[in-house]
């Protein structure tokens, strides 16, 4: 399943955007593929909820690919090391194709 | 040519993070600080400012005032609380090679207030702590 979020995900927004993520895996969408194309700012609040997202997914054996991410989202992955956590594939398109 | 820095007086609650950000931009852009440079400026704000609400001064405790200095070089924003004396600086950068689940909290933060600035000084004054954080208004980096 391919989730777009889009916006600014900071601290005050972030608990709304884990709220979303956890009802999909409790509703058993244990594959999804975060589309971050339409995000423009994430901060470490942001990244702190998608961690915890695919921390609660791999207990499931369910598995999150993170795709798209533009400009300063790329440079906020590439800058916390997040980028040797996850599978960050360029586009909605390759991810989906990984996630098999 | 000389300009007077803009001020705001905020309390340490996390629900001000939205007029927090919009000091930045307004300040920052009438500085002259390009686009990308203010974006990362937003991101160290950010994290200094959540840093103060949820550990320094939980639950809007204490005072926050943010001034920004704009200069023909560089423009610096500056970040006082009244929290107890803690220097960001004194947080040892991320070993990035561990799992992130591992890392000690916080130090993400402070790891990106350090990479999106091009300097970073404290201080204490008084009962304040005195975080500026100077980015370049023109390409490259300022030497410290």
């Amino acid at each position: 399943m391919v989730v777009s979020a889009s916006g600014k995900i900071d601290a005050m927004t972030a608990p709304a955007f884990e709220s979303s993520l956890t009802d999909l895996i409790d509703k058993g969408r244990l594959k999804l593929v975060l589309d971050l194309g339409g995000v423009e700012y994430i901060s470490s609040a942001g990244l702190r909820v998608i961690l915890a997202s695919a921390k609660a997914l791999k207990g499931k054996n369910g598995k999150m690919l993170l795709a798209g991410p533009r400009g300063p989202v790329k440079e906020v992955f590439d800058i916390s090391g997040f980028g040797s956590v996850f599978d960050i594939y360029g586009s909605v398109e390759t991810a989906v194709k990984a996630e098999g | 040519m000389t300009l007077s820095p803009l001020t705001i007086k905020l309390s340490s609650s996390l629900d001000r993070l939205k007029d927090v950000m919009a000091f930045v931009e307004t300040s920052a852009g009438q500085a002259g600080v390009p686009p990308e440079k203010i974006s990362g400026l937003c991101l160290a704000v950010e994290e200094a400012f959540v840093n103060i609400c949820s550990y320094a001064l939980k639950g809007g405790r204490g005072e926050v005032a943010l001034a920004g200095f704009p200069g023909t070089e560089t423009f610096v924003l500056e970040i006082r609380d009244t929290g107890p004396e803690f220097n960001p600086l004194s947080v040892p950068e991320p070993d990035l090679t561990i799992p992130f689940e591992e890392r000690p909290i916080g130090g993400l933060g402070v790891h990106f207030i350090r990479n999106f600035t091009d300097r970073v000084d404290w201080h204490r004054e008084n009962n304040w702590n005195v975080l500026r954080l100077t980015v370049k208004i023109h390409d490259g980096k300022v030497s410290s």
